[in-house]
């Protein structure tokens, strides 16, 4: 096996067992730090697929920049672990089959879909993502509208945030 | 040796990076020891004198002190991020290191792999600042774990710090991106090449002059020092967040610290201080002889320290250092290497220079207030940062329009 393919599944592995581990640590600050995981090794595999500007930014924005922003809260508010309940009594006959099927659903279509046919015969990688010039250019020039009326929908979401957070006087 | 053979540019790169720990380890132990004598010379002490001639082996001495300390952790701590938070600052305060080109690209082993970076990446500028994001939080879980008031203010305090400066200092080095039209290092320092007036050299560092004082400023408050140590505030908060950690985990994150003041520097000394390049012009042959001059000026005080000053066992010590510095000082007259050298020699003594100034301010300023820090950094320095990036893009956009109209 070459490197990139055991690196592969080494982050993949590792991103998988970090998301299990996000939904069933008990400590709200192990949750975030599972996410974390999850994301740097997301960004790995963005870097295998050939796009090192997506991966440092997913890095930089979702790791640096959000998940500190969760942690900072969790420490802020000193939430206490999680309790737990029992399963619900349909969730363990219908619910998890029911998921699995929803997972092998997800791996069929991706694999028959364009996109994903093309990543999984190695000519799915443009090098469009890997040029930041190009990329600066798709969000500046083509994409232009949907780039900047997005980033209003953030401030209005901020904003909104804002006023049912102030206090009445 | 299959696996040797087969992976050439992997093999390089791990023997590099075995050399770049080796190099940058001892540079955090003796960059400990120049603080503590710097601080105490400017205050009118000795500092440390007593291990080794002049005492150097003070920072050999410490870690062999923090090695054999006993190593406690509070009960109520949460034991595995307890133990992970000062590794984590570590691991990540040292791996932005590979990333420096230490030297000029051209020069080359014979296998074709550049000598002085490990790796020499297209968006070497964005993976720094992907991995210094994460630095925070070395600080904040070391503060949480620990379960104590004053850790978890410290962490509170230094996140906080932290979170805020970053922006100012992600902003304040777009203006140089801007200018060089790149995020590779090496491209950036190629940028500013050549002199105005045949004698100043183009370095970033005067038409960015205020992007250079931004990222100075948010530099400092990210990396915590003076006079933006607020999580060690020992007044308020005893040691802030490493209050709980004892022997080499607390170390550790005085190394941690001391790796992110090298990154910073280095990254001061890549985007606004022309990098490896030489300061003097070109045509300036007889410069590549000055990295052998300097240790050869310095073996000549060693010798006259040795014979005139030093007694006993410290002054066998001081005769190896003498030596030591002899010969490479005659090595680097060699030309062949003397050309090898001069682009490693001009990237450190910039280093050297940004880290004396960071120590030079220690030893001065007293430490803001928390409220001060906050209002500075959000009213003041990011505004300027920002009003520096509009005003450099708008130049960049208008200026071929006037001289070409």
């Amino acid at each position: 096996m070459s490197i990139p393919v055991i690196l592969f599944f080494l982050c993949a592995l590792v991103a998988v067992a970090g998301a299990v581990l996000l939904i069933l640590a008990r400590e709200p600050i192990h949750s975030a730090l599972a996410l974390v995981l999850v994301m740097s090794t997301l960004a790995i595999l963005y870097l295998l697929l050939g796009a090192p500007f997506i991966a440092a930014v997913q890095v930089i924005v979702y790791a640096g920049a959000v998940m500190v922003l969760f942690v900072f809260v969790i420490m802020l508010l000193n939430a206490g672990s999680e309790e737990r309940t029992n399963i619900s009594r349909l969730a363990k006959p219908i619910g998890l089959p029911l998921g699995f099927v929803l997972l092998l659903a997800f791996a069929y279509f991706l694999w028959r879909s364009p996109v994903g046919g093309a990543i999984a015969n190695g000519t799915g990688s443009s090098n469009d993502a890997a040029d930041t010039v190009k990329l600066s250019e798709m969000l500046f020039r083509q994409y232009l509208f949907p780039f900047e009326a997005t980033s209003i929908l953030i401030l209005i979401a901020i904003l909104g945030a804002l006023v049912l957070a102030r206090k009445e006087s | 040796m299959e696996f040797i053979s087969q992976h050439p540019v992997l093999v390089a790169a791990v023997v590099k990076v075995l050399i770049l720990l080796f190099i940058v380890m001892t540079a955090l132990a003796y960059l400990s020891y120049a603080e503590r004598k710097l601080i105490a010379h400017i205050q009118s002490r000795w500092g440390p004198y007593n291990v080794g001639a002049h005492g150097l082996l003070q920072p050999l001495a410490d870690g062999i002190k923090f090695l054999f300390k006993e190593d406690v952790t509070p009960p109520a701590s949460d034991r595995f991020i307890y133990t992970m938070a000062p590794f984590l600052a570590l691991a990540l305060g040292m791996s932005t290191i590979a990333l420096i080109p230490f030297g000029p690209p051209s020069v080359r082993f014979p296998n074709g792999e550049e000598a002085f970076s490990v790796a020499d990446l297209n968006l070497g500028l964005l993976f720094v600042f992907a991995i210094t994001s994460l630095g925070v939080y070395g600080v904040a879980l070391a503060g949480w774990s620990s379960n104590s008031k004053y850790s978890l203010l410290g962490s509170l305090r230094s996140s906080a710090q932290m979170v805020s400066y970053e922006v100012s200092l992600t902003i304040s080095v777009v203006g140089v991106v801007l200018l060089a039209g790149t995020l590779n290092f090496n491209d950036l320092i190629q940028s500013q090449h050549g002199y105005w007036l045949h004698f100043i050299p183009r370095w970033n560092c005067f038409p960015q002059i205020v992007g250079f004082l931004c990222y100075f400023v948010a530099a400092i408050a990210e990396t915590n020092r003076v006079p933006f140590d607020l999580p060690e505030g020992e007044t308020e908060i005893v040691a802030g967040f490493h209050t709980e950690y004892s022997s080499f985990k607390f170390a550790m994150f005085f190394m941690a610290e001391y790796a992110n003041m090298i990154t910073v520097s280095c990254l001061a000394t890549i985007l606004f201080l022309g990098g490896w390049l030489s300061p003097l012009p070109d045509r300036w042959t007889w410069q590549i002889y000055l990295p052998g001059a300097g240790l050869l000026i310095l073996a000549a005080y060693c010798a006259w320290d040795t014979v005139a000053e030093m007694r006993g066992i410290a002054r066998l010590q001081f005769a190896v250092v003498t030596l030591i510095a002899g010969g490479a000082g005659l090595l680097c007259l060699i030309p062949a290497v003397a050309e090898t050298i001069k682009g490693p020699f001009w990237f450190t003594t910039k280093i050297l220079a940004i880290l004396f100034f960071y120590i030079w301010m220690r030893a001065t300023l007293p430490r803001f207030r928390y409220d001060q820090l906050m209002s500075f950094g959000w009213k003041l320095l990011l505004p300027v940062s920002l009003a520096n990036l509009v005003i450099t893009a708008a130049f960049i956009v208008f200026w071929p329009l006037l001289r070409h109209p």
